[in-house]
């Protein structure tokens, strides 16, 4: 990629809306479910699994069939070809065959003249089981050595002779639950059976390639008999990354054996009952430091409840690996990192990915180093950053663009920390019911795909004789503005208003065979996939205008005003009729595939990211001592999105990133009883932030600076790494029950998340003698 | 049945009284702006203002409600506005200009909810004197983290909206006597007054009464159950009048929590504050008094406070009326005092004294909209530095709301001391044996009930205890 492009020029960009904001506003923007229905049209529900795990005795559908308004009922015999919905291990069902691995899973699948009539019928299947034995926590799948795969190992130096020979030494561990995506627009998906045994699937996918193929499969057709599309999804947060193939696979699958439309649109409840969630963690550490709090070895067992089915958890949790130093530089460090088959619904891809999870796993070490010597959290934070000579990760890669020192620094002073944290231990001295706590965390986050092939993304883009343009890309919109920022970079490059681009519905029969919306990389891959696109038409138009007019390519220029040669300006839209009398092609495909990266996953080694992200958050919170309740009091954020691509957009990543994290660690509890089932699965009794829960004081800026990679304007990717800021919440609410009895050298046991019943076992513990 | 939809008439004809009103604004009539999220009235993602004539009939009242759990049937005779009734893309609403200029939509399927929250707050709708926190209670947005909408809901006033020709048309539509129909086999109701809903009841002692149908919508629209005979008491007028007086408040069970806010408030600040964090706004604005009361639940969040306050439930029955103290009419799990053709008909509190101590604790997950897993309400009477009477009653704690009677007496007679506040607080053990459930462990019900006492405490020697009120530390 050419350093010297006048397209590639690093400029700030400007904060258009999102693309869609005036359509949202009005109700206009239409998501699946507001497409108007052909006449036909089939509704379906899944008959779902009321066991843990058992053997499927018998089956008795009887009653659903003859239910008012059923018209097909299929089980996983009715599968033409592969009945699986997985992404990579083969290993998720369509419908279950034979043996039910979790509560919720479905079972059979209703296809009625209306919603109501199918999710009636769904429950009047008798299913006879044969109960086995099941395995549901972390605890039952570490004693029955229950794994999804073998135990993975990331290590440096001698963790073992360090912790011996370190001055001081501790340890502890704590959990971190999971957690619901709760996207408003739940799952959903429409398919339409087309001529010689075509399909058009319409699904609220992250993925839309990944469903394509695996219909393809289940139904035994070529992946090019199958279409899906997706014009944007309302939320998906990872929750519809590998999630959404399961509702699209039956609704093809009805579609395919009726000849009628068929669109399966998930109950909440349902939805939350069926589909996957963040992973839950035990987390254990020994860690050995020195008096000044330097982290001297550290051993780190992370252990995940990946639930019935392999989905992405080994990814997910590699990536909890890799973010267990976050910016912190451990010189002989051992991760061992446990992935724990149970019999609950499969946790998969949340925004983070694992990340989030082995953050807080070392900000929790950290808490607890200083808690022993005494320190302020943020000295020790401090003292263990990655620096000269000390910059390089446990898996091997060195950390080139490391700015997390600056960063810290200047958000300490910005946000007033010092002084407030001042105020806050003489408020504290002199509360006896209301106790406050605060801290300050930074956030490193590692930017690609782990799985390297992953990182590759195509475009097309279509300029038409009036001088309109189309855009189509791989990656989807869900709301975080990829697609107003692709066709930023591609109205730049034609020097023409935003307005002028048409973005399109992202379609597997424009650009195929494409990765997830994930990993925080659909700008960084789509739009220079697109930035390549709109730049080989620009380069065939200026050198037929340079032909034309016979003077050089290096004489025209793209502008504002129209494309200039010499004196001459013409406007863009007769360019271009100019071009397609001349035979011109004005349509371009583009692709991109991140340079530079490599890893090998036999030894975690390697460099599997092409750059990092950072950011650091002070969260001030306050507890009630008799009740457990807290309330976050105010955030101040600085964060880096190198040089931002839409800086509106980005700051709506930052702080939805962030309240999204607060409630994962404080209202979000997931909780399931005794039999695995989920009984936190609606709004009612699982509950994300309301407005309220936003802290009043939030602060938010972007650091001054531009990412070392030559990324598309230098910028950075901003959808996951905020949601990490919250850890902040989480340190700053174990700072306040320590203010419970301040002056033991103890770090309170608080369990994730910090719900009132939790803080008030942590203060109960904490103040024991 | 009839309604109003941006000035024209809609008769739907035959239809299920049980169809909610998002259905059929979403497959009937192709208005697919308004959304579902949950389908229970936890989102907020459908949200529509309804406005029905002012008792005066000059002008209309306006309110939010989740169109996900409201039956068709319940908009007979009102006007109905959804986001559709604002601005086209090409020509928004000042609301609906500056969300969409200023980042108040990520993913955009909860916006249509907020547009209308924040329009009936600019419109004068129920609780549009509430911070815009407040109004948006019952909104889930998972993308923005709210700032944008916030400040949106900051940077524009109210607006004089012009009702003349909705009260014209609303005029000539009121009905004036009980409304009926049928589906197949199935009949339904709307009475306008008690006479009529006595008669009703008498001819369908199995009748489903539903008043705000934010707990009854449920059975609909999660257990797919069909309610059979319904009658709908929501157009009641004698229901839902609120007589205020020196010595208390009546208050009919139609009365909703939102219309109830403000004498709750006058009442006593701290049931206002438990008004204020029942449900979201629209809930409130959808569910009755008598409602939260008579369908018996362990974890309404009105009957502690009622039954602390000392009211009196007055049920109607085609013999008359007959009253009891509220704790009374909670028999047990599921089954309560009303016998076959009676239904709630008022609620009577009386004003605490100068000498009462009144506190009320709702302890959840989330401050708002979520459900008790502990809500305590007291009252002691305090002369002379004793306890003369005390009024202790928790939701959440036992199969129905009840009064800690050990509790109770252990603060009887007893100087107003922390001594004797930690030894009630122990009796609350004698009292309940609370589950263990979604909402919280026995243990953490235990300690948590005890310690409201505590909190009662402190507030009483003037010591903070209100997160709410705290701001961040300056710097």
């Amino acid at each position: 990629m050419a350093e010297s492009d006048p397209a590639l020029a690093v400029v700030a960009k400007p904060s258009h809306p999102h693309d869609s904001a005036r359509l949202h506003v009005s109700g206009a923007a239409r998501y699946i479910d507001d497409e108007p229905e052909p006449a036909g049209m089939l509704h379906l529900a899944f008959g779902q699994s009321s066991m843990a795990h058992a053997r499927i005795a018998a089956m008795d559908l009887a009653a659903v069939r003859k239910a008012e308004g059923v018209v097909a009922v299929f089980r996983a015999q009715d599968i033409p070809g592969a009945n699986d919905v997985s992404p990579v291990a083969g290993d998720d069902r369509l419908l279950a065959a034979g043996e039910v691995i979790n509560v919720g899973q479905p079972v059979f699948l209703v296809a009625a003249t209306s919603r109501n009539a199918a999710r009636k019928a769904a429950t009047m299947g008798r299913i006879d089981y044969e109960p086995l034995p099941m395995t549901l926590t972390i605890a039952d799948a570490r004693a029955a050595a229950s794994l999804i795969e073998p135990t993975q190992r990331m290590a440096r130096g001698d963790a073992t002779s360090a912790l011996t020979a370190a001055p001081l030494h501790l340890s502890s561990g704590f959990e971190i639950g999971g957690q619901d995506h709760f996207y408003l627009e739940g799952q959903i998906a429409t398919a339409t059976p087309r001529e010689d045994g075509q399909i058009h699937v319409l699904s609220s996918t992250q993925h839309p390639s990944e469903v394509q193929h695996l219909i393809a499969h289940m139904l035994g057709l070529p992946s090019s008999d199958v279409t899906v599309e997706v014009r944007r999804m309302g939320g998906a947060f990872g929750g519809k990354e590998t999630q959404a193939a399961l509702f699209a696979a039956a609704a093809a699958l009805v579609a395919a054996k009726t000849g009628r439309p068929a669109k399966f649109r998930a109950d909440r409840d349902d939805d939350m009952a069926i589909t996957g969630k963040r992973h839950e963690f035990r987390v254990d550490y020994e860690v050995g430091f020195d008096e000044v709090g330097h982290i001297l070895a550290l051993r780190l067992q992370l252990a995940s409840r990946c639930g019935a089915t392999v989905d992405l958890s080994p990814a997910i949790n590699d990536r909890a690996m890799f973010h267990a130093d976050n910016c912190y530089w451990l010189p002989h460090i051992e991760i061992v990192s446990e992935r724990l088959k149970t019999n609950t619904v499969s946790a998969t891809a949340f925004r983070g990915f694992g990340g989030p999870q082995g953050m807080l796993a070392i900000e929790r070490v950290i808490d607890e180093v200083a808690a022993r010597l005494g320190l302020d959290p943020i000295e020790v934070r401090c003292a263990n950053l990655y620096g000269p000579g000390r910059d390089v990760t446990p898996y091997g890669m060195t950390v080139t663009d490391n700015i997390a020192p600056q960063l810290i620094a200047r958000l300490r002073a910005t946000s007033g920390y010092d002084a407030r944290r001042a105020a806050i231990a003489s408020f504290n001295a002199s509360s006896p019911v209301l106790k406050r706590g605060i801290a300050l965390t930074p956030v490193k986050f590692g930017i690609s795909f782990t799985t390297t092939h992953l990182n590759q993304a195509g475009a097309l883009v279509h300029v038409y004789a009036d001088g309109s343009i189309q855009i189509n890309h791989g990656g989807t919109e869900m709301g975080q503005g990829l697609y107003i920022k692709v066709a930023q970079v591609v109205a730049d490059v034609f020097a023409v208003p935003v307005s002028r681009v048409r973005i399109t519905a992202t379609r597997t029969d424009k650009v195929p065979n494409t990765s997830a919306t994930a990993a925080s990389a659909g700008a960084d891959l789509n739009g220079m996939a697109a930035h390549r696109a709109a730049t080989a038409i620009r380069d065939r138009l200026t050198a037929f205008l340079a032909s034309i007019r016979g003077c050089e390519p290096g004489d025209v220029c793209f502008t504002p005003e129209g494309v200039a040669i010499g004196a001459e300006v013409l406007p863009f839209d007769k360019l271009c009729r100019l071009a397609h009398f001349g035979r011109i092609s004005l349509s371009a495909t583009g692709f991109y595939a991140t340079p530079e990266i490599h890893y090998d996953r036999a030894t975690h080694q390697g460099r599997p990211f092409y750059y990092f992200a950072y950011g650091a958050a002070v969260t001030e919170v306050a507890i009630d001592t008799l009740t457990g309740e807290h309330k976050v009091l105010g955030v101040d954020i600085l964060h880096d999105v190198g040089r931002s691509l839409n800086p509106g957009i980005d700051r709506g990543q930052i702080e939805g990133g962030f309240v999204q994290g607060q409630g994962w660690l404080t209202t979000e509890q997931l909780v399931f009883d005794d039999k695995g089932r989920l009984l936190t699965h609606s709004p009612a009794t699982y509950k994300i932030p309301t407005a309220s829960d936003r802290p009043r004081r939030f602060n938010i800026d972007l650091w001054d600076g531009e990412n070392v990679a030559p990324t598309i304007n230098r910028s950075k990717a901003v959808g996951e790494p905020p949601l990490m800021l919250a850890i902040s919440v989480f340190s700053a609410l174990t700072q306040a029950v320590a203010a419970t009895a301040p002056d033991t050298r103890r770090l309170p046991p608080l369990d994730a998340p910090a719900t009132p019943e939790h803080i008030l076992r942590a203060i109960a513990e904490h103040c024991e003698p | 049945m009839r309604f109003l939809l941006d000035g024209a008439v809609v008769e739907p004809g035959e239809i299920a009284p049980t169809t909610t009103v998002l259905e059929y604004l979403r497959t009937v009539l192709r208005r697919t702006g308004t959304m579902e999220g949950c389908a229970e009235g936890d989102c907020g993602a459908c949200t529509v203002l309804v406005g029905e004539l002012q008792t005066d009939c000059n002008g209309i009242a306006w309110r939010s409600v989740n169109a996900c759990i409201l039956f068709l049937p319940m908009l007979h005779g009102k006007a109905l506005l959804t986001v559709e009734s604002l601005g086209k893309p090409d020509a928004l609403d000042p609301l609906q200009e500056l969300m969409a200029a200023n980042g108040s939509s990520q993913c955009g399927f909860c916006t249509p909810g907020f547009v209308m929250s924040l329009h009936g707050r600019r419109i004068g709708a129920a609780g549009h004197d509430l911070p815009a926190v407040d109004v948006l209670a019952g909104n889930l947005c998972r993308c923005t983290g709210y700032g944008p909408i916030l400040d949106a809901a900051d940077k524009l006033g109210p607006v004089a909206r012009d009702d003349s020709a909705t009260v014209a048309a609303l005029r000539s539509i009121e009905p004036a006597e009980t409304v009926a129909g049928r589906f197949g086999e199935q009949r339904w109701y709307v009475p306008r007054t008690n006479a009529a809903l006595a008669d009703l009841l008498a001819q369908h002692p199995d009748a489903r009464i539903v008043a705000g149908a934010t707990d009854v919508g449920l059975w609909v629209t999660k257990g797919l159950r069909d309610l059979g005979t319904v009658i709908f008491i929501g157009d009641i007028g004698e229901l839902r009048a609120i007589e205020e007086t020196p010595a208390g408040l009546t208050i009919g069970a139609g009365v909703r929590y939102a219309q109830a806010h403000a004498a709750f408030v006058r009442l006593h600040p701290a049931l206002g504050e438990l008004t204020r964090r029942i449900g979201g706004l629209q809930v409130r604005n959808s569910a009755t008094i008598g409602g939260n009361v008579a369908n018996g639940s362990p974890i309404g969040d009105g009957p502690p406070a009622l039954i602390a306050l000392g009211a009196t439930l007055t049920l109607r029955g085609a013999a008359g009326t007959r009253s009891m103290p509220i704790e009374d009419y909670f028999l047990d799990y599921g089954k309560q005092d009303l016998r076959a053709g009676e239904f709630v008909e008022r609620i009577y509190v009386p004003r605490p004294g100068p000498d009462d101590i009144v506190h009320i604790s709702k302890l959840s997950r989330r401050f708002d909209s979520d459900i008790s897993a502990v809500c305590g309400a007291f009252k002691l009477a305090v002369r002379d530095g004793r306890i003369v009477s005390a009024s202790v009653a928790f939701g959440g704690m036992a199969a129905t709301p009840r009064r800690a009677t050990a509790c109770e007496a252990a603060l009887t007679d007893a100087p107003f001391t922390l001594a004797s506040i930690e030894r009630a607080a122990a009796a609350l053990r004698t009292d309940y044996a609370p589950l263990s459930d979604v909402r919280g462990s026995a243990d953490y019900r235990l300690k948590a009930a005890a310690n409201l006492l505590l909190r009662l405490w402190h507030e009483a020697q003037g010591v903070s205890a209100s997160l709410l009120a705290l701001e961040a530390t300056d710097g």
